[in-house]
């Protein structure tokens, strides 16, 4: 019958690229980026966007329970930054960690099944969407107290630093989560000790239903670590190419033992806070704005197009595949069974 | 295949909702992340969005219906190059069966006595001991075993508040910054929450942080850290997120420095899965417990006391002597009345056993040194022998260690019970400045005495 919609007409996608005002006048000229590359940034992107919807349509179904925060619409944040990645680095954030989760190559089956409380998921089903962990592939946490992430990553740092391992610790934070005094703290001791550690700034404009400017005294996150001699960038968080510059500029500063970074990366949450956040605090055309003039995944389908680096038809292959891989995910997350009750005893202490 | 849009659950506890309004039609196109329609729950209005493309094929549920259950189908979306004709047969799909999180009945979480937990797993090993023996004061003895572990240990640092060129707030640290330098003696600034929270996360990546409280009331802005960050990550984590960290310092009354510098949070931590709590007397469980705790892949909680700072006692000098968590210590033998106390109240319950001596009333002193786990059988195989207990404890009465003590002695040891279980604890009011006020207020031998004589009838 019809067509399924597009949100722009195919023919437009070549040329809508006058979206980026202010941050492109601010940002340097486009880095080079390989055709292999974009494609990755747009199918970790895209399989992120996949995954929350999945996730959200699941917790309708009420397989998913408890509070459930989805990433959609921030994605080029943590795809960006982790291009400039090493294999020693580590990371943590907050309970809004499934991208996160998915771009440190956990697996999707195990990121989901712990959604849904099961003994596949990453923490056996005993953690749930917020407090999820990877040794193996650096993830240290979803933590689910709002800012607390930040001394914890401060800390990883610090061991990056004793071992002399090489290693940077990305830390993730809100725009709610900057005010936390805590974070203070950890800015100062990260700035005295010179530690590798680049805290980014998820400024999605919101903090739960407040925003920036109800919450902080001044809005300019990025300078907020001006008072302990950091260096802070502003960066347009909807461009993955953007981002993917800061995170080298901010790396390459720790690498070179310089101390901390700040990224704020303006980026914003489609979704509601959390799923059942009927999101009265903003209106739906401020929404539907964002989505249909800085989509982040519309951005990269657009680069690659005009830089004819893909046609349609194997963008059309990467939808299939990510497709495959997230209701894989899914149907695992539902066939896997829940713990055993002898696993509410297990893992409270490890055996000394 | 076509696809079934369900009602889908907006919140965690919603059954059923309205379906207050449809903002597509039958045969408009959706793409993912459209609105399809608005539900009204009993909190709000929410929109559902689409999460396939396709075309609305059919509206199963009519706005303005209300009491509609979660999971039933409410539209249809018909994929690309389906018609209509694939909809035959769907319209009226039963609603699947709901499958909502397990009943708590079908999880029974407390099929075990409550004390069950707090028990070892396995019996601690035997405490090591050694022939000679050195005197020295708790200060020394602390000072000792975090040298010796951070010898034996190239991931084991101290930090916090003038532990370094200052030498500790209470000398403690004397002379570490000069033995290991400054990158393993790390002086903070005054930041609790920040660097416990940092602490914890240098352990998570691999070293073994002993975080210096310059006192536990300080550690009031870190408890989250402790309980959120510390003790509940390997859980929630499923087993991965080890922290081996010990945070220590005085706990407790020092003395005249009122409230806010005087408090006992021994029961704040015990209550606590995830932790491992201890609490010395002597500088033989100082320097063994110690070590212990810095070797285990745990988070420990070291509560020391300011006054016993100073005190002398015999050290067994093997570098290899350690106490092991877990496992109470018999101080004095006796036969009449089991006195539990520990780390300052353990001199206080030696000092009343004396008295009672002299009156005929033989009491057998249990320095509890655990306090997470908690050594039970050493307490209750003394209880069947004396059939008489005193719990003693600086702390205040209310959910103290004492309530848990007599509680554990009614499950474990009810029958070998002559009297109630006593509690000699602080006085239940925030700490006053005044001398004679503060005296009152701290257990004294006498009023250990007095509790003795009452559960012996005497
Ligand atoms: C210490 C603490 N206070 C409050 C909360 C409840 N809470 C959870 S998320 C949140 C908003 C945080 O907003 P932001 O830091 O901007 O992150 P975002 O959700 O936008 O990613 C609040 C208040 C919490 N989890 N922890
Ligand atoms: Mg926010």
């Amino acid at each position: 019958m019809a067509t399924p919609a597009r949100r722009k007409p195919k023919a437009a996608a070549a040329k809508a690229a006058p979206r980026r005002k202010k941050a492109a006048a601010k940002a340097k000229p486009k880095p080079q980026v390989s055709r292999d590359e974009l494609l990755g940034f747009y199918r970790e992107m895209l399989l992120i966007r996949r995954f929350e919807e999945k996730a959200g349509q699941l917790y309708g179904m009420g397989l998913i329970g408890g509070f459930c925060h989805l990433y959609i619409g921030q994605e080029a944040v943590v795809v960006g930054m982790q291009a400039a990645a090493r294999e020693q680095d580590t990371m943590v954030t907050s309970y809004r960690d499934h991208g996160h989760m998915l771009v440190s190559g956990m697996d999707p089956k195990g990121v989901m099944a712990e959604l849904t409380g099961r003994r596949g998921g990453y923490s056996k089903g005993k953690g749930g969407s917020m407090h999820m962990f990877s040794r193996e592939a650096g993830f240290f946490g979803g933590h689910g107290i709002v800012a607390a992430q930040v001394p914890i990553g401060t800390g990883l740092a610090f061991a990056h630093k004793y071992r002399q391992d090489g290693g940077i610790c990305v830390t993730y934070l809100g725009d709610g989560a900057i005010n936390q005094g805590q974070v203070s703290e950890a800015f100062n001791m990260a700035s005295l000790w010179q530690l590798p550690a680049i805290y980014v700034i998820e400024n999605n404009k919101y903090g739960m239903g407040t925003s920036v400017e109800r919450a902080s005294a001044t809005t300019d996150l990025h300078r907020r670590g001006d008072a302990f001699d950091i260096p802070g960038m502003q960066v347009d968080g909807m461009d993955v190419l953007a981002v993917k510059a800061a995170a080298e500029v901010a790396t390459a500063h720790c690498r070179a033992g310089k101390g901390p970074y700040v990224l704020e990366m303006k980026t914003y949450r489609y979704r509601g806070h959390s799923m059942s956040d009927p999101a009265k605090y903003r209106t739906k055309e401020e929404v539907s704005k964002v989505r249909q003039e800085s989509d982040p995944i519309d951005y990269a389908r657009d680069l690659i197009f005009e830089n004819k680096m893909a046609d349609e038809a194997s963008l059309k292959e990467t939808d299939r595949e990510v497709k495959a891989l997230v209701t894989e995910a899914a149907e695992f997350a539902q066939q896997s069974p829940e713990p055993e009750p002898e696993e509410l005893y297990t893992d409270v202490l490890v055996e000394a | 295949m076509p696809i079934q849009v369900l009602m889908p659950a907006l919140s965690p506890t919603m059954t059923e909702g309205k379906l207050a309004k449809w903002l597509k039609n039958e045969g408009d196109a959706v793409s993912a992340g459209d609105a399809l329609c608005e539900i009204e729950t009993d909190k709000a209005t929410m929109e559902v969005e689409a999460v396939d493309e396709g075309t609305l094929g059919k509206i199963l549920v009519a706005e303005g219906v209300e009491g509609v259950a979660v999971n039933t189908p409410i539209a249809v979306i018909l994929a690309e190059g389906e018609d209509a004709s694939a909809l035959q047969g769907m319209a009226a799909a039963p609603a699947p069966a709901q499958q909502a999180a397990p009943e708590a009945d079908t999880v029974a979480p407390v099929t075990v006595p409550a004390s069950a937990p707090t028990a070892p797993a396995t019996p601690p090993e035997e405490e090591t001991t050694s022939a000679n023996t050195v005197t020295q004061t708790v200060r020394e003895a602390l000072r000792d075993a975090m040298a010796e572990e951070m010898h034996r240990d190239e991931s084991v640092f101290l930090m916090g508040e003038e532990v370094g060129q200052y030498q500790g707030a209470y000398k403690i640290s004397q002379g570490l910054l000069d033995e290991f330098g400054a990158r393993r003696v790390v002086d903070t600034p005054i930041t609790e929450h920040g660097f416990a929270g940092l602490g914890v996360g240098a352990a998570f990546g691999g070293l073994r942080p002993i975080v210096e409280f310059m006192t536990f009331n300080f550690a009031m802005q870190a408890i989250d850290h402790i309980i959120n960050s510390a003790s509940k990550t390997l859980y929630m984590s499923g087993g991965q997120m080890g922290c081996p960290i010990v945070f220590r310092g005085p706990n407790g009354a020092a003395a005249r420095v009122a409230a806010q510098h005087s408090q006992c949070y021994a029961s704040w931590y015990a209550h606590c899965p995830g932790l491992k709590v201890v609490s010395p007397y002597s500088a033989a469980d100082a320097k063994g417990l110690l070590k212990s705790a810095i070797r285990d892949p745990n988070p420990v909680i070291f509560l020391e006391n300011e006054i016993l700072y100073g005190s002398s006692f015999e050290v067994p000098d093997d570098p290899d002597f350690t106490v092991p968590i877990g496992r109470a210590k018999i101080e004095r033998a006796g036969g009449d009345v089991t006195i539990t106390a520990f780390s300052l109240m353990v001199e206080a319950a030696l000092q009343a056993a004396e008295s009672l001596a002299a009156e005929g009333i033989e009491a057998e002193v249990v320095n509890l040194r655990s306090l997470r786990p908690f050594d039970t059988d050493t307490v209750v195989q003394s209880v069947q022998k004396t059939n008489r207990m005193v719990s003693v404890e600086e702390g205040w009465p209310a959910a103290g260690i004492g309530s848990e003590l007599a509680a554990q002695m009614m499950e474990h040891a009810f029958d070998h019970l002559d009297a109630p279980v006593a509690r000699v604890t602080g006085t239940d009011v925030p700490m006053p400045y005044a001398a004679n006020l503060e005296q009152l207020t701290i257990p004294r031998p006498d009023n250990i005495v007095a509790a003795a004589k009452a559960v012996c009838y005497r």
